[in-house]
């Protein structure tokens, strides 16, 4: 796809989020907005996958380590063909495939359940071993949140992918700046993050995450990288694409009003006129 | 044959044997590998074993992935580590999802015994259980062990396997059949039955003789699949005897007797001694003097034996 493609899908999946959120009068705007233009990037461009063959075995992986922004997923997810557009309205509904946070057993896409923060990137490692072992040549990707740095965890994965070597492991943080309860930088610092990265012997790329073409760039460099695995962190905007919702951390877990939610949906619909 | 074996001996020698059988076993560790014995099988295959370090939450997180990309993971540290430290990656990463992880966790109990109460669990049982899909087991010796390592493998989902460190009695030949699901009655006697697991079944036994002495006639039910729980025999077993004992090392509260009393409650009806660790922690000592300190030795079954004969009689 190219760049202006990219853009356009991007700002079909930022309407999906806004749709699917305003149906289900709870959920993450704010991070799922922020990592649009990534996981947009990823689904339609750089992963190999086939929505026709969910479990293929040779398909690349992604996991959602930030599982709050499961809207995301799912709008990219069915952009792409997994499952119909109207599943998008059963969103944390009682019943329906769409959990509040990512579930591999319900959804077709979904390749491991997260939610509970610091555990995905394990699960990346995990999977990126298995593709070694079996002399595979898929890739996985896993995409991280800044508020998710403070979780121990991660930083035994960190540890563990550089000691496995694991170079068909990407990892992509959706780096924001914001958590629930305000600033990262305020709750809890994580900075400097290219250099914690880098400590732990990751190949560290930093980008515009909103930059279409730098994030193409970052992940064609991951590629190449051989014997680590690669951080790319991505300079994102809370909100992303929504004026009023844009770096405001109220926006982390409350889904827009009906009222909210037109406005949001014009201000795209807008943008997306002039994306031609 | 030995006459004794640690289950955790049974675990890696088995661990030998399944990985010859079956390519899709991998092995992971935390730095325990000589203690839980994965040790010889990350010399065997060591390109299907990984050492995480002193990294549980990892170890168990890396396990789920393996599995969700096919991979059969036997993850293994201390239960108080692998249950305790890692709950929610095993909550969360693998049974929510029911991915094929084996949790197979050594130095269960206070027969830990030198390193003292910190590195016990006791409660791990309890905690397992009540984790939806998490299948729950607890092999008597060393045979068992080797045959409930091999159905874990064979059956779709988690299972967490708990074994000890001490040396204790071989109880079965290979004539013995393990299932998941499935009790196995040792003895069948009339007056009154002792249900148990881990190191308490070959207790269970020679109570059982020194209880026939005195002329009461005692039935031996090895429970050893906690999860899912064979209430069919437990149900069987209690009209015959209408008096239960359970034996277990762990905290009363949570575990087999729970599980058992659980069951009794509803469908049977029946008096009930709960031998286990009376919701205490232990401590440093020699792991057979712990057991005594803490009442879990023959003698306590005896004294269980008599106390719920009188329920049943009052």
């Amino acid at each position: 796809m190219t760049t202006i493609e990219l853009k356009r899908v991007a700002n079909v999946i930022r309407q999906d989020i806004i749709s699917m959120l305003v149906s289900a009068k709870s959920g993450h705007p704010g991070g799922s907005l922020s990592a649009a233009d990534i996981v947009t990037t990823l689904f339609f461009n750089e992963m190999r996958v086939n929505p026709q063959d969910p479990k293929w075995a040779d398909r690349d992986r992604f996991v959602l380590s930030k599982g709050h922004a499961a809207p995301v997923l799912y709008a990219a997810l069915a952009e792409k063909g997994y499952f119909p557009k109207e599943e998008l309205k059963g969103l944390r509904h009682t019943g329906h495939m769409l959990q509040g946070h990512p579930d591999m057993k319900k959804t077709p896409g979904v390749d491991m359940s997260t939610g509970s923060l610091g555990q995905g990137l394990s699960a990346a490692n995990g999977m990126a071993l298995a593709s070694k072992l079996d002399g595979k040549d898929y890739r996985v990707f896993a995409l991280l949140g800044d508020g998710e740095m403070a979780e121990g965890q991660i930083w035994e994965a960190a540890m563990a992918a550089a000691h496995y070597k694991l170079d068909n492991l990407i990892a992509i943080l959706d780096y924001n700046g914001l958590q629930i309860d305000g600033k990262t930088d305020s709750v809890m610092s994580s900075a400097p993050l290219a250099q914690k990265w880098q400590a732990f012997c990751w190949h560290v790329i930093e980008v515009d995450g909103h930059d279409i073409d730098a994030l193409l760039e970052a992940f064609a460099e991951a590629k190449t990288v051989k014997g680590r695995p690669t951080m790319i962190i991505a300079k994102t905007v809370k909100g992303k694409g929504i004026s009023f919702m844009e770096d405001q951390a109220g926006w982390h877990g409350n889904a827009p009003s009906v009222e909210q939610g037109e406005q949001a949906l014009k201000e795209l619909r807008e943008e997306a006129e002039n994306l031609g | 044959m030995a006459d004794k074996q640690a289950t955790r001996e049974a675990y890696g020698k088995a661990l030998l044997s399944l990985g010859a059988e079956n390519p899709n076993v991998v092995v992971l560790d935390a730095d325990l590998s000589k203690s839980t014995k994965t040790a010889d099988f990350g010399k065997k295959y060591p390109e299907r074993f990984f050492n995480m370090g002193i990294a549980e939450a990892n170890l168990l997180g890396t396990a789920a992935g393996l599995a969700a990309a096919g991979k059969i993971p036997f993850a293994s540290t201390f239960a108080i580590f692998a249950v305790g430290r890692a709950f929610e990656q095993i909550r969360n990463s693998i049974a929510y999802p029911k991915l094929n992880v084996k949790i197979a966790a050594t130095h269960s109990g206070i027969s830990v015994g030198e390193d003292g109460g910190s590195h016990q669990a006791i409660e791990d049982v309890a905690i397992m259980r009540a984790v939806p899909n998490m299948v729950v087991l607890v092999p008597a010796d060393g045979e068992e062990t080797r045959q409930a390592i091999f159905a874990a493998a064979n059956y779709y989902g988690p299972v967490y396997i708990r074994m000890g460190r001490l040396d204790v009695p071989l109880l079965f030949g290979e004539d013995y059949s393990f299932e998941i699901g499935k009790a196995n009655i040792l003895k069948e006697g009339t007056d009154v039955a002792i249900m148990a697991n881990g190191l308490m079944v070959s207790m269970a036994m020679e109570a059982a003789d020194d209880l026939a002495a005195e002329g009461i006639n005692v039935s031996v039910v090895n429970v050893a699949s906690v999860k899912p729980l064979d209430e069919e025999t437990i149900v069987r077993i209690a009209k015959v005897t209408k008096a239960v004992v359970t034996a277990e090392e762990h905290n009363v509260i949570g575990g087999l007797g729970s599980a058992i009393a659980e069951v009794l409650a509803e469908r049977q009806p029946t008096p009930m001694v709960r031998v286990g660790l009376k919701d205490t922690f232990g401590e440093s000592g020699k792991p057979t003097e712990l057991l005594e300190k803490y009442g879990l030795t023959k003698l306590e079954l005896v004294k269980a034996v008599h106390e719920v004969l009188a329920k049943k009689q009052g």
